[in-house]
């Protein structure tokens, strides 16, 4: 596994792809405002998303709170129903049928965030990896490996040594981090092509977390698995991702290689988002005033205007495209090479046009 | 003289497993208008301070040591004493904003409380103040009759914030302050504890397990493991150029963007932090210490001298070698 093609995507096909994606939330009406007619407005929270995923490559996926990544993970996993779009699995389209849902749950696997609340407390270790084996009718391995084999193995990928002590234990009896390389452990025992790890070790202490992160790389390079890893720290995408996305108001609003977008930003909401990672000596920094928004009211034009530093300094007005950024929507366009950033001032400075916004919902059902 | 200081401070919890020592000997001390970070893992006795100093630590549970609020003994003081001091001599800002605010009363009416409580001001007076006590957290004063479920976490915990400043104490007491809240509001909120803090000319104890945070707001850093303080400095040092082994593997876990050492490189230490019933004999660092040697099992290392103003509780550092630790 070389690095270089980690770091660079188009070369080959995506074992993942996501098309167009919205996912909305019903909201809910009061039984008075209802009588006088209200409609409920639904939550945006994913709001035409595109993306790939290769295998072999790490992608971190940023944002504050509320910005619909892990909404998009889940509906990824086929936890979510989307509203409309479509994902792509080994270039086929995801079906919603039982049969096709249940195979592709094997090979897509989800870690949680809190590995305490993802373990049945009464369950054995052995159990508890045994179970997605049972579940998806696996009594043999590839090679005809018997269970307690393919367990053993799993336990021991996820670092676990050696396996059989770990076996009896119940998941109060293991520390935080081995609980979440348990965890792990039952997403490798189904041998999948793509991990989906919602925050991995944000519940982890300081000095444990290093050692899942470079678990995680190594099963990347020894297994050539691909991962999405959802984090709100870029810190943490920096660490291990070959590319990172920012997701803003349930878009995707720049997306590369990590060491460009991280190190050299080009949409306002990634360069604020880079400004307020805690640094030594760093405070009396700026930031965006204001709560992080709320994907029920979604700006008019850019959603990102109203808290855009570019636009609150005039400086989008002085470059002429301030009434672009309040009016017209907009979706990514490459600035970069393999950078792409959804920002009307940058795609003017670039010399191109900025790119027409992803297509709306269209309900299929 | 420092306005909250701890000399020697042991608290060993009573268990049903037997005596648990959570803090074995912790020296701290605060000066006016000085920010000092307590930095550590889970479990490594740092919240047991806070409850310690503020005397909220179970009934049978054993305190020994001094801890000193303008010179007078906190461990001895009497029930009505302590009731005065606590609030208007240290007060608390807790982690769990949502869960610390009352959710049936008027955010106004309890920060009023506090200060009616404390004979502070008379009803109308303390509205007045807590009117100005919002504004000076940033939230409009006429917020005050609303509920905390109207609040989004960042206004939530401003209200904690004014909450605490409510009856001008001298020192305040961060528990993780910001742990629950997103990066953007937590920017936010340090920015405000900061200036506030500047502008008061408060002492603050501040304590969390991000380290990256404790660098940006602290004047001095203190690094806790196993229930004893392993290294102390100015923070920026101790961040950028730590001299103990456990002090240098937290601050990796939190890398530089841009710095090409941390790309595809996560570093961690093996193993867990240890339970406290359960610390290792000699340094208790080091089953987990990449840089352990043949003395580490046996001695316990007090803390040595480790450059200006600094102190580092290894063996390496010992008799004023200046050993470079890096992961």
């Amino acid at each position: 596994m070389e690095a270089l093609d980690h770091a660079r995507p188009g070369s080959r096909e995506p074992v993942l792809e996501v098309r167009d994606l919205h996912v909305r939330f019903a909201g809910r009406v009061g039984l008075g405002a209802g009588l006088m007619g209200r409609k409920p407005t639904s939550a945006r929270a994913v709001d035409g998303v595109d993306l790939e995923l290769y295998p072999g490559e790490v992608l971190a996926l940023a944002g504050e709170s509320g910005c619909g990544k892990t909404t998009l993970a889940r509906t990824i996993m086929g936890l979510e129903r989307p509203h409309s779009g479509d994902i792509y699995f080994e270039g086929k389209p995801l079906g919603r049928s039982t049969k096709m849902l249940r195979e592709y749950r094997r090979r897509v696997q989800m870690v949680f965030q809190d590995p305490t609340a993802a373990l049945n407390p009464r369950q054995t270790i052995y159990e508890s990896i045994a179970e997605g084996l049972r579940v998806h009718g696996i009594n043999r391995g590839p090679n005809g490996e018997a269970e307690e084999q393919l367990v053993a193995r799993a336990l021991s990928r996820a670092g676990m040594r050696p396996p059989e002590r770990f076996f009896l234990n119940y998941p109060h009896e293991l520390s935080g981090g081995q609980r979440q390389r348990v965890i792990i452990a039952g997403a490798l025992v189904l041998d999948p092509e793509i991990i989906v790890a919602d925050e991995p070790v944000s519940s982890l202490d300081a000095s444990v977390r290093g050692e899942i992160l470079k678990l995680l790389l190594g099963l990347r390079d020894d297994l050539n698995i691909a991962m999405l890893v959802v984090t709100h720290d870029l810190g943490l995408a920096w660490t291990i991702a070959d590319r990172v996305a920012v997701m803003y108001l349930g878009r995707i609003v720049e997306i590369g290689p990590a060491e460009e977008v991280l190190t050299r930003p080009t949409h306002p909401y990634t360069k604020a988002l880079l400004e307020v990672v805690p640094e030594a000596g760093g405070i009396d920094r700026p930031f965006l005033a204001g709560e992080p928004p709320d994907p029920i009211r979604i700006p008019e034009g850019c959603r990102f205007n109203p808290r855009c530093p570019e636009v609150t300094t005039g400086t989008a007005e002085a470059a002429g495209v301030l009434g672009r950024c309040r009016s017209q929507d907009l979706g990514l366009s490459e600035l970069r090479r393999e950078h792409f950033a959804a920002c009307h001032l940058m795609a003017h400075l670039a010399g191109t046009e900025s790119a027409p916004p992803p297509p709306p919902a269209v309900l299929k059902r | 003289m420092s306005v909250l200081s701890v000399r020697d401070l042991t608290v060993t919890y009573h268990t049903q497993a037997g005596p648990v020592p959570a803090v074995r000997g912790v020296d701290l001390a605060v000066d006016k208008g000085e920010v000092l970070g307590l930095a550590g893992e889970s479990g490594c006795g740092k919240s047991t301070i806070v409850n310690a100093v503020l005397r909220l630590v179970p009934p049978k549970t054993k305190v020994t040591g001094e801890i000193l609020l303008n010179g007078e003994d906190v461990t001895a003081m009497k029930a009505g004493r302590l009731r005065a001091v606590r609030w208007s001599g240290m007060s608390v800002i807790f982690q769990g904003a949502m869960h610390a605010l009352n959710p049936v009363q008027r955010i106004g009416n309890q920060i009023a409380e506090t200060i009616t409580i404390h004979g502070q001001a008379d009803e109308k007076g303390a509205q007045v103040r807590t009117g100005a006590l919002l504004e000076q957290v940033g939230l409009p004063p006429r917020r005050l009759r609303d509920y905390p479920h109207e609040l989004s976490g960042g206004q939530k915990q401003r209200v904690m914030i004014a909450m605490a400043l409510a009856c001008n104490p001298d020192v305040v007491i961060a528990d993780e302050p910001t742990t629950a809240l997103d990066v953007m509001v937590q920017a936010q909120v340090l920015q405000l504890l900061k200036d506030l803090q500047r502008e008061l000319g408060l002492a603050m104890l501040f304590i969390t397990h991000d380290l990256s945070v404790l660098v940006e707001v602290c004047d001095r850093l203190a690094i806790m493991y196993a229930g004893k303080i392993v290294e102390e400095g100015p923070s920026v040092q101790v961040f950028r150029n730590p001299r103990h082994p456990y002090t240098s593997a937290l601050s990796g876990a939190f890398p530089q963007i841009g710095d090409r050492r941390f790309r595809m490189a996560p570093s961690g230490l093996p193993g867990d932090p240890p339970f406290p019933g359960n610390v290792p004999e000699g340094c208790s660092f080091h089953p987990r210490c990449p840089l352990a040697f043949d003395e580490c099992p046996t001695i316990d290392p007090e803390l040595y001298p480790a450059g200006v103003e600094r102190r580092a509780a290894c063996l390496l550092v010992r008799g004023g070698d200046r050993v470079e630790v890096t992961s």
